[in-house]
């Protein structure tokens, strides 16, 4: 379990993390969310000592990740998949993450199939790997140490759809054996597809936090009729605001079973109603970061 | 049974695994000295090691005079480009993992820095001692080659206190350069600091001392160089020559190297 108290951490003159208090529960894909600059990247530093905290903790299983005598044992760690040496090739960097570790060699071997790099594309230098290549190497040495805790900056960066659908397997996997994984990404799809629990964070504050289904619960339904004008207006009647998008949909913080009941009543025909998961995530993501956008997407 | 031996049922989930085993620093060790040598620029700078020390030596077989086959010579020459090359590995084996950014993992996997650069140096003065060594075997193998084919008597002119001396010359060399490194963090930075002192400064220096008499009392006081070639001579063996490789050591490495070891600790790894 990782478990973040009131983080903070300061540079002069700006806060990129601000009274941050979390928990990435074990047998769940938590999954971290913000936009750029919103303060993910130096949680997750702090998490794991690259950068000292301005003030409060963070903990795995209850320990300071400094204190671990063998970190990459009980932690598995993908910040930044480009941060590798160029020059070395992809079994030599794996090599020696397992020596640090005092793992045997054949886990090398393992690991390189695991992440499905073929023999010749591990003796090349990383210099010469893709993104794709270097996030799978990046995950070889994370899981390398057999961790019970993962901790992945957007893992899933570069790589192909066939990549992405492993990567998905692969964490969902190892959240079902009881270990716990906390990822974070852009792609809202993907987080949408494999996070159990989810934290927003934007401007270094968390802006919300809880599991998946609480939070786009709170993202309403959505609703289309062959005349949406006359259902938004029904709904109106009946005192459940709405708004109508562009394409005909419309969406509403009532629940489907309300809307429906509405319609029936004026008589109008549905042509499409459901809880607004599908868009869910997205639309959650941008109203609750709206201060923080840079492109001042209105909430 | 007794009811005393029941357990206590206050189990706040106890880690499960608690039995690793901190990393011992002599496997932080090897793996350093492994991480030196499997970079592309490291193997090649061990390579030039291997290839230049037998040329440098094999130049003196073939320009030297007969009255300069002397093991002193042959020693010199074949240490000549390792006491280039080694200040290089040792800041490259520091700088790497800021400039490569392979710090990001090297300090997930071990937390505690001072451990990490502490591996460091160890291995850094063991490839140190190490070419030495090597330049020691080479310089006696060109010595009896070369005296047999000049057809004068072997000289074997290094007292064990010279030989130490050449020791030291080529450690401070290399603590020299893991200083750079420490302090700069920056493989190109430090190594262009690494050819500005040892190739710039002494002239500035030399140049100083001349035309400003209250400063040639001063200058082998704080000019490395001076002493460095002091000990390569084996010409160290006054206490106040002692004293100048004391006080250029401490100008040059001893503070340097503290100021940066404590910024490096606090300093953010990204």
């Amino acid at each position: 379990m990782i478990t973040v108290e009131s983080l903070t951490r300061r540079y002069a003159g700006f806060t990129a993390v601000d009274n941050v208090s979390f928990t990435a529960e074990p047998g769940r894909v938590t999954g971290f969310l913000g936009p750029n600059g919103a303060g993910k990247s130096t949680t997750m530093r702090v998490m794991v000592g690259l950068t000292a905290p301005t003030s409060g903790s963070a903990t795995i299983d209850g320990v300071r990740f400094a204190d671990l005598p063998n970190p990459g044992l009980e932690v598995g760690v993908l910040l930044d998949a480009s941060a590798q040496h160029a020059g070395r090739t992809g079994r030599e960097i794996l090599t020696i993450a397992s020596d640090t570790m005092g793992l045997p060699r054949t886990r090398v071997e393992e690991m390189i199939e695991l992440v499905s790099l073929t023999p010749t594309e591990a003796k090349r230098r990383v210099r010469n790997y893709s993104l794709g290549m270097r996030q799978r190497l990046g995950i070889a040495t994370a899981l390398l140490g057999d961790p019970k805790v993962l901790i992945l900056d957007e893992p899933a960066n570069g790589l192909d759809p066939a990549g992405i659908r492993w990567m998905r397997d692969l964490l969902t996997g190892f959240a079902s054996q009881g270990g716990t994984v906390l990822l974070s990404s852009h792609l809202l799809h993907e987080i949408e597809v494999i996070a159990d629990d989810l934290v927003v964070i934007g401007n270094g504050k968390i802006v919300a936090s809880g599991s998946k289904e609480e939070l786009l619960a709170a993202a309403g339904t959505l609703a289309r009729s062959t005349t949406p004008r006359d259902l938004a207006h029904a709904l109106e009647q009946a005192g459940i605001p709405s708004t109508l998008a562009g394409d005909g949909s419309l969406r509403t913080d009532a629940d489907p079973a309300r809307v429906g009941e509405v319609a029936l009543t004026a008589g109008i025909a549905l042509t499409e109603l459901r809880s607004a998961e599908g868009a869910g995530l997205e639309d959650m993501f941008l109203s609750l970061t709206a201060d923080t956008q840079r492109e001042g997407v209105a909430a | 049974m007794t009811a005393t031996t029941v357990p206590a049922i206050t189990t706040e989930a106890e880690p499960v695994r608690r039995t690793a085993r901190p990393i011992p620093t002599t496997r932080l060790v090897t793996v350093e000295l492994r991480k030196m040598f499997t970079t592309r620029s490291g193997f090649w700078m061990l390579v030039s090691v291997g290839i230049l020390t037998p040329i440098s030596a094999g130049s003196l077989l073939v320009f030297g005079l007969d009255s300069e086959v002397t093991y002193q010579n042959f020693v010199r020459a074949s240490g000549f480009p390792m006491s280039v090359i080694l200040p290089i590995i040792a800041i490259l084996a520091v700088t790497s993992e800021w400039s490569q950014r392979g710090g990001l993992t090297t300090f997930t996997l071990v937390p505690s820095r001072g451990r990490v650069i502490g591996a460091k140096a160890i291995s850094t003065l063991l490839v140190g001692l190490g070419a030495v060594a090597l330049a020691f075997a080479v310089g006696a193998l060109g010595n009896v080659v070369g005296s047999a084919l000049a057809g004068v008597d072997t000289v074997w002119d290094i007292s064990l206190f010279m030989a130490l001396q050449v020791v030291l010359y080529n450690l401070v060399g290399v603590a020299f350069g893991f200083t750079l490194g420490v302090v700069l963090r920056n493989s190109a930075a430090a190594i262009v600091g690494y050819f500005i002192v040892s190739l710039v400064l002494p002239g500035i220096l030399g140049l100083l001392a001349q035309v400003r008499s209250w400063f040639e009392d001063l200058q082998p006081w704080i000019d490395g160089n001076y002493t460095q070639v002091a000990l390569l001579e084996g010409a160290t063996n006054t206490g106040r020559e002692w004293a100048l490789l004391g006080s250029t050591t401490t100008i040059w490495i001893v503070v340097p190297l503290v100021v940066g070891l404590l910024s490096l600790r606090r300093s953010e790894v990204k």
